[in-house]
């Protein structure tokens, strides 16, 4: 898929990238980005860390939010810029849902500003935040 | 009765603020590491084939195949000094200081990752803001760092918040 730039509209919404996350999911995270924290693996440890619970990993929201992105910019777009706040933990069997909005729209550069955010079943907002792309031009 | 903290800024905080850390390389970035990576992020759909496919990769823009933004080249570094667990615990009350949270980050990016670049970061602390919240007393830290491969192309910035109540 190729999403160009003069296709996109203030106010569109990126298709969603969803996972029901556990320890199947946090493991395999740990496991590449070697990111064997106990508060990731040990609900004890969640428990000293105030938060109940084991929970799951922040970078992989973001991940989550990458994997949106591109999916929408497609192989001719790039991602230049994401920025979000880990405001919210993310607990065993939450669903996890990204959200991507189309804020603003720069032709110069082609470049593109979306408000994003990954949601819980609950919509509560776990990881505010916002995403500037470049996307190709029909020419 | 604890000692009530009144700061959680410590002397060594203020000494390294601005000044730029040792830069230190990664293992040349090999296809399984990007593979793997596109699988755990991906699970437990199949990742795009750019990522591990490369006769698919040679035919887009890349010429083969990227890593994903989010890549970390410097993951499974050889052990060096001891194992220090980061953050809480099991079974113990983190001291003033020690509940350490990924607050989160802002990134911008270069160039992409390919097999075989050699990845050099070095960091820096940028600023801190100490503040009473729900946690009580509870620390800002922002980190700098800059990620450029072996031909000094700009790969990544992060400003990364760190969170310590």
């Amino acid at each position: 898929m190729t999403t160009y730039f003069e296709q996109v509209n203030v106010g569109d919404e990126v298709p969603v990238f969803e996972r029901k996350t556990d320890f199947m999911s946090w493991n395999r995270y740990a496991a590449i980005n070697e990111e064997f924290v106990y508060v990731h693996m040990d609900d004890a440890a969640g428990k000293a860390a105030g938060q109940g619970a084991a929970f799951g990993m922040g970078n992989l929201r973001w991940a989550y939010i990458l994997n949106a992105l591109r999916g929408w910019v497609g192989e001719e777009g790039e991602v230049k810029e994401l920025g979000m706040q880990f405001r919210a933990i993310n607990h065993k069997d939450d669903i996890l849902t990204t959200y991507a909005k189309v804020v603003d729209k720069n032709p110069e550069g082609n470049l593109v500003r979306l408000e994003v955010d990954v949601r819980n079943q609950k919509g509560e907002k776990t990881s505010p935040g916002h995403a500037v792309v470049s996307l190709p031009s029909r020419g | 009765m604890p000692e009530a903290v009144e700061t959680l800024v410590t002397e060594d905080m203020h000494r390294q603020k601005g000044v730029w850390g040792e830069a230190r390389s990664s293992y040349p970035i090999s296809e399984s590491d990007i593979r793997k990576w596109a699988i755990g992020v991906y699970w437990p759909e199949t990742p795009p084939r750019l990522y591990w496919d490369e006769e698919y990769a040679k035919g887009t823009r890349f010429g083969g195949i990227v890593a994903p933004e989010d890549f970390n080249p410097f993951a499974w570094a050889v052990p060096k000094g001891e194992f220090r667990a980061a953050g809480a615990l099991p079974g113990q009350t983190p001291a003033k200081g020690q509940n350490i949270l990924n607050g989160g980050q802002v990134d911008t990016y270069g160039v992409r990752m390919r097999p075989g670049d050699v990845i050099t970061a070095r960091s820096r602390l940028s600023h801190w803001e100490e503040r009473v919240g729900r946690n009580g007393l509870t620390l800002y830290v922002f980190n700098e760092t800059e990620w450029r491969n072996q031909k000094g192309e700009l790969v990544k910035t992060r400003i990364s918040t760190g969170i310590r109540s």
